[in-house]
Parts: structure tokens; sequence; C-alpha cells
């Protein structure tokens, strides 16, 4: 198993240097420099220059390139040109409310998504099983804002039960540790601030989680089809064990490991649909960041962003290959 | 039999039994497709969409760019419907109706050619990996592997940020996205393809590679591209409108573009709801047609996926 990880983890080397030099060559790809993006409407040529002697841009591109690699490695992307922050304290603020989001949505799609594929798979060919056929067909195709102004108007607009916009009432003065808000509340024992986030979070994880939910219905009803027509099911079934133990080892942990791949695979989903979901609901985010950035052409802030959720990305990949390794022993072997 | 007639037939692509079970297979497939009412769905969606979009001028009872009901907008809301405005008008006073028709022109615009852009260089990677394999193939492949370990909208929005703003960057942008996917696909096919038994017998009767690869691996190997071609048009659509939404799509804005209408309709939505939702379903009707059909041609081609 050490093994498995190890390699694992060196095959991350090459995807990340990749990544950096695609990062790296992007400001340097804008046009007019780096120094232009920097400075906007307000750059002159001494400008120019000065920028560009302060950040070495004047140096042969290999050195640039090193002392862009131990920035970053440093988590130092610079300053946002919009509100002259550090891009770190940007994302320390914005990135744990897409991770709160990003959790609630996958709660949503798993909790809600593996027991329908279950139930769906159990009662095959009944009017829940082709009720999930239908809408998981259906969930995959409808875009994530179609969904998200769809819950907002509904239920923020029309009817009023839940915020349709930010992360929590501004009137409501909470103390933040992690930034996480529901986490924060539960800490410093102010229940109230915790329900107010779990309450504007609501909406944005539905709109988020569905498309996954989707994916996951299908996956786990396919897999579940698959699992009980297996020769050790029958055997399991003939040794006597009582049903409840042939689902729980048997049936459920063989096919659960599609599902699992899924969920990874729609964490990718989650991360792009968060910038959209989080546009929508005006919610403050690393997605709303990006969106921010993008109209204000505040090039510091979206390429650390980018490079965060990147990182992120692989990290969790790497995690659910790891999970797979753990619940099917024969992946470590290759 | 004799080498010369051997020859023969081999110098005529289409005489292997790998093609001809290729040609059966399409045939076959189209039998499956007209019997399922998803397939016929679906497509009846892509003409209608395609119906829109070629005969726009034609279905609009007004110019999209017409600031005609100019007069009637109030702040925070736009004209509700009114003879002649069946779906009202936007925050501009522009009859919706016809930028929504208009619309489709722009998304099957941008879903075909980003589609057929990251199709043509897919195919191109993923052929020359799967036909050379060995050094090259890893090399290709790893490069694949580096794109597709970014999610993709979040690959769109770097390339058309630092392509600029316009409709030509958002096809470049959504077109990379689909390159590595349909490389892998290619690849994968071919490969697959390889080891079969014509292939065998093409080179024992010393076929040159590039005839044993372009007549017979490359025809063989298409189906599922083509599948995943078609549903490529449907996630075009739907990333092209997220660009648009996020303001990265095209500055133009006498050219109505599903997206963008609705990052316009965005602050009108306690007071004009619809205008939010008009280009919402647009979309999803749009790509749920290429989606369908995509889907039952992979049911009607892949055994796999038959009941």
């Amino acid at each position: 198993m050490l093994r498995f990880v190890v390699r694992r983890l060196l095959q991350l080397i090459p995807i990340l240097l990749g990544l950096s030099v695609l990062l790296f060559l992007w400001l340097r790809l804008l046009p007019g420099g780096p120094a232009t993006a920097l400075l906007g409407e307000r750059a002159t040529p001494e400008r120019i220059a000065a920028i560009n002697h302060a950040y070495g841009l004047d140096q042969p591109i290999w050195v640039q390139y090193w002392s862009y690699l131990k920035r970053v490695a440093r988590f130092d992307f610079g300053d946002s040109i919009q509100t002259g922050r550090p891009v770190t304290e940007v994302l320390r603020t914005q990135f744990p409310g897409t991770v709160e989001l990003t959790i609630a949505a996958l709660i949503f799609a798993v909790g809600v998504g593996i027991p329908l594929g279950y139930f769906a798979a159990r009662r095959h060919g009944g009017v829940l099983d082709n009720l999930s056929v239908v809408g998981s067909l259906i969930g995959v195709t409808i875009p994530v804002f179609f969904l998200a102004f769809l819950l907002k108007y509904v239920f923020a607009v029309k009817l009023g039960w839940l915020p349709p916009s930010g992360r929590q009432d501004v009137r409501i003065d909470a103390t933040h540790i992690t930034n996480l808000f529901v986490l924060d509340g539960l800490l410093t024992r102010e229940y109230d601030a915790s329900w107010d986030a779990v309450k504007h979070l609501i909406l944005p994880a539905i709109a988020l989680g569905t498309i996954p939910l989707a994916i996951i219905v299908r996956i786990t009803r396919a897999s579940v089809l698959d699992v009980v027509n297996e020769d050790y099911v029958r055997t399991a079934e003939a040794k006597g064990l009582t049903t409840s133990v042939i689902r729980r080892r048997h049936v459920l942990r063989n096919a659960m490991l599609p599902v699992v791949t899924t969920i990874g695979l729609q964490l990718g989903l989650l991360l792009s649909g968060a910038i959209l979901t989080e546009t929508v609901f005006a919610f403050p985010g690393i997605g709303q960041e990006i969106y921010s950035s993008i109209l204000n052409k505040d090039y510091a802030v979206l390429q650390g962003t980018i490079l965060v959720i990147a990182i992120v990305y692989v990290v969790i990949n790497l995690v659910v290959d790891l999970t797979y390794g753990v619940l099917d022993p024969r992946v470590r072997v290759r | 039999m004799t080498t010369a007639t051997q020859v023969d037939a081999a110098g005529t692509p289409g005489s292997f039994a790998g093609d001809e079970a290729a040609g059966s297979r399409w045939s076959e497939a189209f039998r499956r497709l007209r019997r399922n009412p998803a397939a016929i769905l679906g497509a009846l969606l892509v003409l209608a969409f395609v119906f829109v979009a070629a005969f726009a001028p034609l279905l609009a009872g007004h110019d999209p760019n017409d600031q005609l009901l100019l007069s009637e907008v109030r702040p925070g809301s736009a004209p509700g419907p009114r003879p002649g405005f069946p779906l009202g008008a936007d925050q501009l006073g522009r009859d919706e109706l016809s930028r929504l028709l208009y619309g489709a022109r722009q998304s099957l615009l941008v879903g075909v050619v980003s589609t057929l852009l990251g199709l043509t260089f897919g195919l191109i990677l993923g052929g020359v990996a799967g036909a050379f394999g060995g050094k090259i193939d890893n090399v290709l492949m790893r490069i694949c592997d580096l794109m597709l370990s970014i999610p993709g909208l979040l690959t769109a929005i770097t390339i058309s940020v630092i392509l600029g703003q316009s409709l030509e960057s958002v096809m470049i942008a959504i077109a990379i996205v689909n390159v590595p996917i349909f490389a892998r696909l290619l690849r994968g096919a071919m490969l697959g393809q390889r080891g079969n038994d014509y292939v065998l017998a093409a080179q024992s009767i010393g076929l040159r590679r590039r005839t044993i690869v372009f007549s017979h691996v490359l025809p063989n190997s298409l189906s599922p591209v083509i599948v995943q071609a078609t549903l490529t048009l449907a996630t075009s659509i739907i990333d092209a409108a997220a660009l648009s939404f996020l303001g990265l799509g095209n500055p133009d804005d006498t050219r109505p573009e599903w997206g963008q209408m609705l990052s316009d309709a965005q602050n009108l939505l306690s007071t004009r709801a619809a205008l939010a939702f008009y280009p919402c379903i647009a979309i999803v009707l749009a790509a749920l047609g290429f989606t369908l059909l995509g889907e039952s041609l992979r049911e009607a081609l892949d055994p796999k996926f038959r009941r």
C-alpha cells in the first residue's frame, strides 16, 4: 500500500510542474505583458520599466521561471490590483466559502444519490427505477446556472423561505476562526450564526449538487444491478448469510467501487459548477472571486485562484485513487 | 489462391471482414435508432434548433437590435408581453422572442465550430498516438493527462482570458478543452482494433502501415468518436453559455447570445424572471437534443448498452 501511495505522489510532480509552466507563460502571453496587465490604464513607459525591474522581468526567462516557482512554493501570488490585498489573503477568506459549498453539495448528492440508486436497482423496472433513469438523463443536460436561477426564483424571491444571496446575514456579528461559517458557529457556540450559514447554503448546495446527484444515481443503480447477479452473492445466499449481511458486505461494498470513482470525478465538476453557482447566488467564495477578477481584469487574483483550484483538484483525484486502493486491493497491484 | 489475387483483394478497401462488419453495424444502428423514441425526440429537437438557426431572419418578428419598446423600459424592469411581442422585451426594449431566435445562430455556430476544431486536433493527436504507439504515444498521452487534470471550465476560462474577449476565443477555448477527450478516445479505440485478426491479415500480406491505419484501423475506430462528438455538441453549447454568462463571451451585443441574455436578466429576477428562463430553456432544449441523440447512438452501436 505504501509503494502505491508513493508512486501516485511521484506522478503528481510532472502534473504540477506542467501546470506551473502553463500559468507562468500565461501572464507573459497577455497583450502588453504582465507590467501592462498589472498597471492597467496607469501604464507609462517609465512605470512599465520600473515594474519590469522590480519583478525581475528583465532577467532571462529561466531565471524568471525559477523565481516564480520559489514564490509560488511560498504561496505568494502578488497583490490584487483592485483592492491591493495580497492574493493569499483573498484566498484565505474566499476559499473556505467554496469548500463549505462543495461539501454541502457533495453531502446532498451522495446522501440522496446512493440510497436512491440503490432502491431503484432493488425495485428494477418499477416506478422509482424508471423515474430515476429519466431524471438522471435530464439532470445531466441541465446547466447548473439554470437550476440556480430556478431555485433562487422559487424559494428565495417568490416564497421567501430561504435567503437569495450571501453566506451569512450581515446583521449577525459572528466570530470567524476558520472562515468555515457553519463550523465557526459551532466552535464559538454561536448556534444562531451557524444555523444562518446553513440556511444560506441550502439553495446553492442543491443547485450545485443536482448534476452530480443525477450521475451518482445512475452509476449506483447500474453498479448494484451488476453486482447482485454475481456468483459470490449467490454463494453468500447459499451459505445462509442473512440478507442484511449480504447487502452490506457483498453487494454494497463491491457496488461502491465505480461510485467512489464517479464521486471523485464529480469533484472537478463541483469546482467548475461552484464558479457559476456562486455567481448566481452572490455567494462569496472563490468562484465569485474568479468572476469579479475576470470583470476587473485582476490577473494576479485570477492566476492565484486558478492555480489553487487546480492543485486542490489534482490532490482530490489522488485521494480518490487512494480510497479506491483501500476499497479494492486489486488496484494496488497495478 | 495465388499471391496476385490476394494483393488485389487487399488493394480494394472494404473487402476485409472487419470493414464489412463496420458497415452492417452502422446500418443496424440506424435501424435501431429509428425505433428508439428517445432518439427520435433528440433528432426532432436538433432539427428544430438547426431550422431556427438557419431561418431566424424569417421567423423573427422584429430586428433583434431595434430598441422598439425603449420608451416602456423602467429602471429595474423590462416591458412585459404585448401584441407583436409575445415574450415582451429585454432591459433595453428589444424584442425578446427575436433575440432568442437569433441566439440559436450563435449557439449552433459556437457548438459546431468548437466541436469540429476539438475533434480535428483530437483525432490528429489520438491518431498519431494510436498509429505509432511507443514513445510518441507516451508523450502525447501525458500531455492529455495534464490537460484533463484541470477542470474543463477552468481551462476554458483561462484560455479565453489569455486570448481576450471574442467569439473566436470562446470557440478555441472550448475546442482545446475537448482535444484530449477525443485524442484519448480515438487512441483507445485504435489500440483495441490493432490486435484484431483483420489487421494481422493485412500485415501478413505486406500492406503498408499507412494503408492499414487509414483504410482499416481508423474507419473501425470511429464509432465511439462520433458518439462523443454528438455529446460534445451539447456540452459545448452549455460551456459557451457559461463563458458568456461569466462575461467572457462575444462582446458584440448586436449578435444575441443565450448566455449573455441570461447574464443581463440576472438583475431583473424579482420583476421579470421570465427573461432569465427563456434563454435557459433554449439552452436546455438544444443540449437535450444532442444528448438524447448521442446516448441513443451509443446504445445502438454498443452491444453493452443494449438492454
